[in-house]
């Protein structure tokens, strides 16, 4: 009844490619989108605060949902899995700090594009190992960028241009006549600003992956031996992926620090958050667009929520109510493997399937 | 989805602001914890301390100034994070004071507190530079920096075997916590002629340190600091004792001498050294106030063996010098229901003298501090303890830093942090 | 040519210059080896039986170690504390099997790597609900292990041996042996490499791939508890012992996934190649470098033999 295709007649090839061939579809993302850019910003999130909103939910989930669309492209469409992200999210980070403290007058956009770029070039340096090994041995090689590149932050100090605190952190950033970053800049300006980048990368990422590169990637995935013997070929197929994907990473990464956080030191980028991203990724939907969207906010809001709501109306402790939601995750993780390891975004396809033939199911 | 997941929350969140209303007429104090995560154990100790110190003025004294006192756990679990989202759920809710706990989070909010009006107090961490109140005003780290504290610690090896001539092993958590009075020992060491051996333990190699005792064995250096935190203060102590190294040559610093580093350990630990601001026991009116209010009839989380342990009685100082400065700040404004700023004020004009220490129950606790526009820091002596085995035995008077040698140390930072940030909020002080 | 000096020279200088040291870093570097090599036992023990890779094992000798603390404080004698953690972990592997594995069976070896790191968080949040995060000494003594040190005075100096790192390095000698014995040579330990070559093909040949599963999660459980009482003699045994458990991957990469000799060896190459290079070497880079050599070390190995030292070599049809 609701995804009704009736109607609908698609006269050139084009058209049955597009990203949302139902009219359903294009309606439902301009909901989403009208949601996102007017009744948020206006009303935020009903019953919440609204600076809570913004600044721990809606903001961190947005940069999050990025670093998953990252995750997802190496891990769902490539079939490489890593466990470097969350450093690489530190390379985004730092090499945007740096671009902007040699160039001050660099508008901040630019800067975190660059630095998303720089990051595509690390995460290719370190995407090498994987045109020799696979699997769970690639998982190594992914932990060894993460300790390595930890180790970097930290010991290389010209990354933090010599701080005492060893940290970076971000300034008043102007744009437009505005300010776009840093302690005094209007959390709805930065919310505005990272949601429109999400929108932007997952348009590019949905396209690409559709593409001949993402054909490609996920002919590596399902059998890389096969696909090697009709033409693909490893090395670019691979080597891009890595690339990709860490740009998304970095780009989230620089937005992370100088749009949510503020400043961070080298805990913000290590090992466990390497792990929560890719619960995120699991979580969603490996291979899914859709699903990088529902595991970032559900990864990070059902914490933040299960925090507050036993804190205000059970009166639980902050420590009870931590390691129930750590377990909640772990669990999780758990039955959503079992009962659907396409994750989240695969329930929404079937939900969306049964809607197509709801009230009338053969 | 979407819909569905705003509907949840919609129910929800009108619960959380009809809870949320009923709490206005307290004076809020939120205080991030990390009971859970690495660091619990001493995560556990540290909120302990604090939040009985105000449960004790809420059931002995009807709170401050007669208005209850709601000192409101956050959990972070020592991430930095979780931290932000903290800071975020205390915006607009008149929170007095922040006590983020944890060195990583202080970096993060230091930069958003003066916009929201609320002060950072980080007694004992937090960055150095936020000594020099001109520079920050909103930020406070009573009762010493870490340079002070390096400074105090190398005073002390100073009077006991001269320092001229000698090797000073630095073996320090490699982390921004860690590697900050590194700049101490650069300044001092061609000043007061010793030598700086740096070993650097990285944070997973915590409890796998025998190739860095094994490099102080190499190097045979006169004495040891530590700069360490959770269980690379154990592992460090035992091996220091498999090494052959004299454990009364070797100091920690505040963050490693607590009971949880060396009760494990018992007389394998004795003789180590370590710096500490208040002191330990509970023979003090105040904590035994708390035990007799709080922790006895089972009003808190705190098992009866926590009060008078080295990191419960810190904490409970830290709460104390809030409490104090929520009081200052009622007096000067003459209002009950302070805000942040007003706390703010509290601060810079606490005066925490021997006689108001002696009045409070904590007689010869800690050294007197009195607070200061230009000084954030209040240039704090400290005293070296001792492990004996079973308890820490204060072993020295007050040490002051010195102060010379840190100022100018502290200045120069205030002025490198705020060269970079563009719209920084500075205050001039008479 | 100054640093050409420093890389080549001034280290093997200084190690014949002080012996005493030399044999102490040897002796250590054994010593975190054969350590290294237990967690990574663990690893191969499920990984052979089962293809699954498991993540979980470096929280579980954090369990084994708490709960075994645990219950001697709450007054039970050493040994039948011991004795009532084997019996937890039997409970636990069967719990695993019965909820998790077996819902998984002939899934791809990913997902079943992603579900072990869910199990550790549902074992993170318990245990710390459970056991609160206050550290705690290891009973090695009430255990009867030996106490005190040797120490052998030579070259002017001394090398020291810990009589418990002593114990520990005989226990993991001999439980690599009755492990090796017990893979090849019995009928369990057969039964044990049929399932991890083809779930199916064991099931239809008549292997109970239930009971393997939660035979083989004890044994991991039990070699967790041995070097969880090791570990946590070295240190204590609080949360943070779990970070040691990726030392355990680079070993896993050297020896190789499936190669119970592999652990112990990879374990001894990384334990004493980082104490060695950390030592000598580190300084040239401004020391700490032990947290990552091992992954490098194990990468220069991957590029040469991708399958590790004893690991099987993978074969790929189309």
């Amino acid at each position: 009844m609701f995804y009704r295709e009736t109607g609908q007649f698609k006269s050139k090839y084009r058209e049955e490619l597009a990203a949302f061939p139902l009219a359903e579809d294009k309606v439902g993302i301009a909901i989403l989108l009208v949601i996102a850019y007017v009744f948020i910003p206006i009303f935020g999130i009903p019953g919440l605060s609204y600076e809570f909103t913004m600044g721990a939910i809606m903001i961190p989930v947005f940069i999050f949902t990025i670093t998953t669309l990252g995750l997802n492209i190496l891990l769902g469409f490539a079939g490489q899995i890593s466990l470097g992200t969350g450093a690489f999210m530190g390379v985004g980070a730092y090499s945007c700090y740096k671009i902007m403290t040699i160039f001050p007058d660099l508008n901040i956009i630019i800067c975190v594009i660059l630095s998303g770029l720089v990051t595509a070039v690390v995460g290719m340096i370190f995407g090498l190992p994987s045109l020799k090994i696979k699997g769970f041995y690639l998982i190594v090689a992914t932990l060894a960028a993460q300790f390595f590149l930890e180790w970097a932050f930290i010991r290389v100090a010209w990354l933090y241009n010599y701080n005492d605190s060893g940290g970076i952190e971000g300034t008043n950033k102007e744009m437009f006549g505005l300010i776009v970053s840093g302690p005094q800049s209007d959390a709805l300006t930065r919310y505005f600003i990272v949601l429109t980048l999400l929108v932007l990368l997952t348009w590019l990422a949905s396209n690409v992956i559709r593409g001949r590169i993402g054909r490609s990637w996920m002919m590596i995935r399902d059998m890389d031996i096969a696909a090697e013997l009709i033409g693909v070929r490893p090395l670019t197929a691979k080597l891009s992926a890595f690339a990709f994907s860490s740009f998304y990473v970095g780009i989230s990464g620089a937005l992370m620090v100088f749009f949510w956080l503020g400043a961070a030191e080298v805990e913000s980028f290590d090992v466990s958050h390497s792990f929560t991203y890719l619960f995120m990724v699991i979580i969603g939907g490996l291979g899914s667009i859709t699903g990088s969207y529902m595991g970032a906010a559900l990864v990070w809001v059902v914490p933040v929520l299960i925090k507050e709501i036993g804190k205000t109306v059970f009166g639980f402790d902050a420590f009870v109510m931590e390691n129930f939601s750590i377990i909640f995750l772990g669990v999780a993780i758990v039955v959503i493997l079992i009962v659907e390891p396409h994750g989240l975004a695969r329930l929404w396809q079937i939900t969306k399937q049964k809607l197509r033939l709801w009230p009338f199911p053969y | 989805m979407k819909k569905l997941f705003i509907g949840a929350i919609m129910t929800i969140g009108t619960f959380i602001s009809t809870i949320g209303l009923s709490l206005a007429d307290e004076l809020l104090v939120p205080h991030m914890t990390y009971r859970v995560g690495p660091y619990a154990a001493n995560g556990t100790m540290v909120a302990n301390g604090f939040t009985d110190y105000f449960l004790m003025l809420n059931e002995r004294d009807g709170g401050i100034g007669g208005v209850k006192v709601n000192p409101e756990e956050c959990e972070t679990g020592y991430k930095a994070q979780v931290g932000v989202e903290c800071y975020e759920s205390y915006r607009g809710k008149n929170a007095l004071v922040h006590t983020p706990n944890s060195t990583g989070i202080t970096l993060q909010i230091l930069q958003k507190a003066p916009e929201d009006g609320v002060p950072i107090l980080t007694m004992g961490y937090g960055l150095s530079a936020a000594a020099k109140g001109e520079t920050f005003p909103w930020a406070f780290n009573y009762p010493a920096s870490y340079w002070s504290q390096m400074t105090s610690i190398l005073s002390y090896i100073d009077s006991q075997s001269g320092l001229k001539g000698k090797k000073i092993g630095f073996l320090y958590l490699d982390v921004g916590y860690g590697r900050e009075p590194i700049p101490v020992l650069e300044e001092l060491g061609p000043k007061m002629g010793f030598e700086t051996l740096y070993v650097p333990v990285a944070g997973k190699e915590m409890q796998n340190q025998s190739s860095h005792w094994l490099t102080i064995r190499k190097e045979k250096p006169d004495w040891v600091i530590m700069w360490g935190w959770g269980a690379m203060n154990p592992t460090a102590i035992k091996e220091a004792a498999k090494t052959r190294f004299p454990l009364d040559r070797f100091i920690g610093n505040w963050w490693s001498g607590a009971h949880v580093d060396t009760e494990a350990l018992g007389s394998k630990a004795k003789g180590y050294l370590a710096s500490s601001y208040t002191t330990t026991g509970t023979s003090f009116p105040a904590i035994q106030d708390m035990i007799k209010y709080v922790v006895e009839p089972g009003k808190s989380k705190t098992k009866i063996d926590m009060p008078g342990k080295v990191l419960y009685n810190r904490a409970m100082f830290n709460a104390v010098l809030i409490a104090e400065a929520i009081m200052e700040a009622q007096k000067m404004t003459g209002k009950k229901m302070v805000t942040g700023a007003d706390v703010r004020l509290g601060l810079e004009n606490v005066k925490l003298d021997a006689a108001r220490l002696k009045e409070l129950g904590l007689e010869g606790f800690t050294a007197p501090l009195i607070g200061g526009c230009a000084d954030h820091e209040n240039g704090g002596s400290i005293f070296v303890q001792q492990w004996d085995g079973s308890d820490w035995i204060r072993q020295t008077d007050l040490i002051p830093p010195m102060t010379d040698v840190v100022q100018p140390l502290l200045t120069a930072a205030a002025a490198k942090y705020v060269s970079d940030k563009s719209g920084w909020q500075t205050q001039t002080c008479k | 040519m100054e640093i050409l000096y420093a890389i080549f020279i001034a280290p093997f200088v200084e190690m014949g210059a002080y012996p005493d040291l030399f044999i102490q870093a040897l002796w250590d570097g054994f010593v975190a080896g054969t350590l290294y090599g237990l967690i990574a036992l663990g690893f191969v023990l499920i990984f052979k039986a089962s293809g699954v890779f498991n993540f979980s094992q470096p929280i579980l000798v954090v369990l084994a170690a708490l709960s075994l603390v645990s219950f001697y404080q709450m007054g039970v004698p050493a040994w039948i504390s011991v004795i009532l953690v084997l019996i937890m972990f039997y409970a636990l592997a069967w719990l695993v099997e019965r909820l998790i594995l077996r819902q998984l069976v002939n899934q791809d070896g990913n997902i079943l790597f992603m579900s072990t790191i869910g199990l550790t968080f549902i074992i993170i949040g318990a245990a710390q609900w459970i056991f609160g995060g206050v550290p705690s000494a290891m009973i090695v003594d009430e255990l009867g292990f030996p106490n005190g040190s040797l120490e052998w005075p030579m070259f002017g100096g001394g090398v020291y041996f810990e009589m418990i790192d002593v114990s520990a390095a005989v226990i993991a000698v001999i439980m690599i042996v009755i492990l090796a014995v017990f893979f090849s040579k019995t009928k369990i330990g057969r039964g044990l490499r049929a399932v991890a070559d083809d779930h199916q093909a064991a099931l239809s040949v008549g292997i109970s791939l239930n009971q393997i599963w939660v035979i083989v999660w004890f044994v991991a459980g039990i070699v967790a508890l041995v070097t969880g009482i090791f570990w946590g003699a070295r240190s204590d045994v609080s949360f943070a012992l779990q970070i040691i458990g990726f030392k355990a991957l680079p070993v896993l990469i050297i020896g190789g996934f499936t190669s119970i000799q592999g652990a112990i060896i990879g374990g001894l190459i990384i334990g004493l190649g980082e104490k060695i290079f950390e030592i000598y070497w580190g300084p040239l880079l401004g020391s700490g470098v032990e947290g990552w050599f091992a992954y490098v070390i194990a990468l220069v190995f991957l590029l040469y033999r991708p399958q590790g030292l004893f690991g099987d070599k993978l074969i790929e049809r189309v």
